[in-house]
């Protein structure tokens, strides 16, 4: 590859396929990059507000999930594919996705599943069918139905404690905002919702971290806005349909649909796994509609008060059949093959 | 229809996705065209067109004249006469490399009288483009009699696929072509040579593009410019301005544009069939330098020896736009625009997104050489490849709406039964896919081996 410095008389040239001139902006590890500094805000925001316990579940989850990728990949004789980043994203998104007071060999557990067997186990780095921090959420919550639906009010949320010092309550245990809709008819108000200084997992619990952060995600298109802008618009189709039916009293409202549960951590964060989502423009809205529909469908009639977890990995599921029928046609038309008239292509206009 | 097309502030013909590379015009762009000083040694090849070789008919040590008949259109189908682009004796015949990385048999020409330079005595690029061409040579010129000049004056398109132009023009009952649309779109970053060639000699492009139409029976002509050649569009627009049927369409600057499955959905909103021809929408699209050539062929008996290419890049001293005879090596012309930096890593025949990497550069100058690209290092993308994260790139940048990642991992496991469903002959190979793949996969090599091995399983 070195050139002499009279190069034109003994040219040492390299070969190359074209293009020779690819996007700068355009790479993987700037793709992660761009992830991991949109989640600072969201990281930042729940060690703000649970202090303590985001802490502890966050360094354990990115401790683990490192360790077993290392280990993994020592395992399969691979290079070591920590650099990439996908690791440390996928444990940062299992830890934001947790409840504050899950003990620490339960998240530990989950950042082992998540990366072993969420990602490792189909071969890495955009073999994974399933997004894998719910593949490691969804582990948990089979393994501990208990600790994974008990919930703490905010370190930071002031209690009328009645003199008791502030340390000494160190969880206030309290219901979702979801689930108190659901299960006891009391609604939150939305500026609680905002803020986050409500019951929820470490991440989900403030709209306006999870949405600066995920701006900044979708600016730099290492998320495509369809997406989000499915999940967003079905949740919101869902919302309204249900104070329609059910009456502004008995509603829980649109705006506070959006910013409860994990929706928004959802959308702008979790959908976006480029890995686990369909591939075309049309393939991704119809992803965005269907894990929106589904969450929807579950926090009105199922037993769940949330389902963002349960609507992603079906929507995982679903998405080859999606690729299969959202693929593109080519502009003019399919090619025509003459010698296999029974090929799959052939409703085209040829 | 993209969101500025709504509200109305891009009305700019367009076609759907692309790119848009970062340009790298400016380092050629306001340069004048030069003239290569006349090599000592010319190699012309007797493939420099799509099709059949042509047939050698020069003898070793005959003396020929700059523009005397060396290599006869073969017989057989598809091919192009090719002629000595410089005055000289025939050397033996031998096998030279080509551009593309195919080879071919040459004629090598050694100039007759070292030291002297015709060039001097009668400047070529006045010859073949400058001047006044006459409304009346225009006006007596017959369809058949363009057709045979363009034929024997060996003619190919200059914008890249060398495809026989007489042919192309050739019309038939069954068959008419309604509209000439000439492509100035010169999308490939860092090349210029078109964009001088309409600023310096917009006669030439206007006289030759009319004289096409009459050969095929054209209503009106469409001659598209994008519009970061303002110059150029303005020139043409002053040298067209009186005839009727000639229109200027200003298009928009994107990557490919110059590809004619999408200049023409851009100008005309109507889709080349995939398995289909321009023709088939009764258009027939040349370039514009092939265009001026036409000009030069019919009106002043001029056989195609000489083309302008653009030699640029970070890796080369001095770029320069060159008007240089065919035949001429990679080596003599970068040597023509004082050589190469130290740091050159790729000599490209054509621009970055679709030009062929030359390692060796006694390959000459064809007549689908625009331009020579010699790349420093600094200029080469330095990105690890990764695993293919699905990000979908591929299919929001393919112009022809392709889904790229599909077709090159099915041709990588080697399913090309898969490939052809995912439509892998389609593919234009313009490179939009792996300029913006974050994993930097190889596409288009993955599509190109492809469709070699497609072609070796039909042909078994």
């Amino acid at each position: 590859m070195t050139l002499s410095p009279e190069p034109i008389d003994r040219p040492q040239l390299a070969a190359a396929t074209a293009p020779h001139l690819m996007d700068a902006g355009s790479t993987t590890r700037r793709m992660m990059g761009d992830v991991l500094l949109a989640l600072l805000p969201v990281v930042a925001t729940s060690i703000w507000l649970f202090r303590g316990n985001a802490v502890r579940v966050t360094l354990l989850s990115v401790g683990v999930a490192l360790l077993t990728e290392a280990a993994v990949c020592r395992m399969r004789r691979r290079k070591l594919s920590l650099p990439d980043g996908s690791a440390l994203i996928t444990a940062l998104l299992l830890a934001m996705s947790l409840p504050p007071e899950l003990p620490s060999f339960s998240v530990c557990l989950g950042a082992f599943v998540a990366v072993a067997l969420g990602k490792q186990a189909f071969g890495g780095l955009g073999q994974n069918l399933f997004n894998p921090a719910m593949v490691g959420r969804a582990f948990l919550m089979a393994c501990f139905p208990a600790a994974m639906t008990q919930w703490t009010l905010p370190v930071s949320t002031p209690v009328a404690t009645d003199g008791v010092a502030d340390s000494a309550v160190d969880a206030v245990s309290a219901a979702t905002p979801l689930a108190a809709a659901k299960f006891s008819h009391q609604f939150t108000d939305l500026e609680s919702l905002l803020t986050g200084n409500v019951a929820g997992s470490l991440g989900e619990t403030s709209a306006i971290a999870i949405v600066l952060g995920g701006l900044w995600l979708l600016l730099r298109r290492a998320g495509d806005w369809r997406l989000t802008l499915g999940m967003l618009g079905a949740v919101s189709i869902g919302a309204v349909a249900e104070l329609l039916l059910r009456g502004r009293e008995a509603g829980f409202g649109w705006l506070s649909h959006l910013s409860s549960g994990g929706v928004l951590l959802g959308a702008f964060f979790i959908v976006t796994d480029p890995v686990t989502t369909p591939l075309s423009a049309r393939g991704r809205w119809c992803f965005g509609l269907f894990v929106g529909i589904i969450v929807m469908v579950i926090r009105l009639f199922a037993g769940y008060p949330e389902g963002v977890m349960f609507a992603v990995l079906l929507g995982n599921a679903v998405t080859p059949l999606i690729n299969r029928w959202t693929l593109p046609t080519p502009v003019g038309g399919p090619v025509v093959l003459p010698r296999q008239p029974t090929s799959e292509e052939g409703e085209a206009d040829a | 229809m993209n969101w500025r097309t709504i509200f109305g502030l891009n009305v700019l013909p367009d076609f759907a996705r692309g790119v848009h590379p970062p340009e790298h015009k400016s380092r050629t762009r306001d340069l004048p065209i030069e003239t290569l000083t006349e090599p000592e040694v010319v190699t012309i090849p007797l493939l420099q067109h799509a099709g059949a070789a042509a047939e050698c008919v020069a003898q070793p040590r005959q003396q020929v004249t700059a523009g005397e008949l060396v290599g006869r259109r073969s017989a057989s189908g598809i091919s192009a006469n090719v002629h000595a682009s410089i005055a000289g004796v025939v050397q033996a015949v031998t096998a030279v490399p080509l551009p593309n990385g195919r080879r071919s048999l040459a004629v090598p020409i050694r100039r007759l009288a070292p030291g002297e330079d015709s060039n001097a005595v009668a400047p070529v690029a006045d010859r073949l483009f400058g001047g006044v061409w006459a409304e009346s040579d225009i006006a007596v010129a017959r369809p058949l009699d363009i057709l045979h000049a363009v034929a024997d004056a060996g003619i190919v398109g200059m914008g890249g696929a060398a495809f026989p132009t007489d042919l192309k023009l050739r019309t038939t009952p069954e068959r008419p072509i309604e509209t000439l649309l000439v492509n100035g779109c010169e999308c490939e970053p860092f090349l210029t040579a078109d964009d001088r060639l309409m600023r310096e000699y917009p006669a030439a492009v206007v006289t030759g593009a009319r004289l096409a139409q009459k050969a095929c029976g054209a209503r009106q002509i469409v001659l598209a410019v994008e519009n970061n050649k303002p110059e150029a569009a303005a020139a043409l627009l002053a040298a067209s301005g009186q005839f009727a049927g000639f229109r200027i369409t200003v298009v928009s600057t994107k990557y490919p544009m110059g590809g004619e499955r999408q200049l023409i959905p851009a100008v005309f909103r109507r889709e080349v069939p995939t398995s289909g021809l321009p023709l088939d929408l009764g258009i027939a699209v040349i370039n514009v330098a092939t265009a001026a050539a036409i000009a030069g062929a019919v009106l002043r008996g001029q056989a195609m020896t000489h083309r302008i290419v653009t030699v640029t890049g970070g890796g080369v001293r001095s770029p320069k736009n060159l008007l240089v005879p065919i035949g001429t090596s990679f080596q003599t012309v970068i040597e023509g625009c004082g050589g190469v930096v130290t740091d050159a890593r790729r000599v490209l025949a054509g621009g970055p997104m679709m030009g062929f990497t030359v390692t060796d550069l006694t390959a000459p100058v064809t007549k689908g050489t625009g331009g020579i690209t010699v790349l420093s290092a600094a200029e080469i993308d330095s990105a690890e490849q990764t695993a293919c994260i699905r990000c979908g790139r591929c299919l929001d940048t393919c112009p022809l709406g392709l889904a790229p990642t599909r077709i090159a991992h099915a041709v990588k496991f080697g399913d090309l039964a898969l490939a052809q469903q995912n439509h892998l002959a389609a593919c234009c190979e313009c490179g939009c896919c792996a300029y913006e793949c974050p994993a930097r996969i190889p596409l288009v090599q993955y599509i190109r081996a492809g469709k070699v091995e497609l072609a070796q399983s039909a042909s078994e």
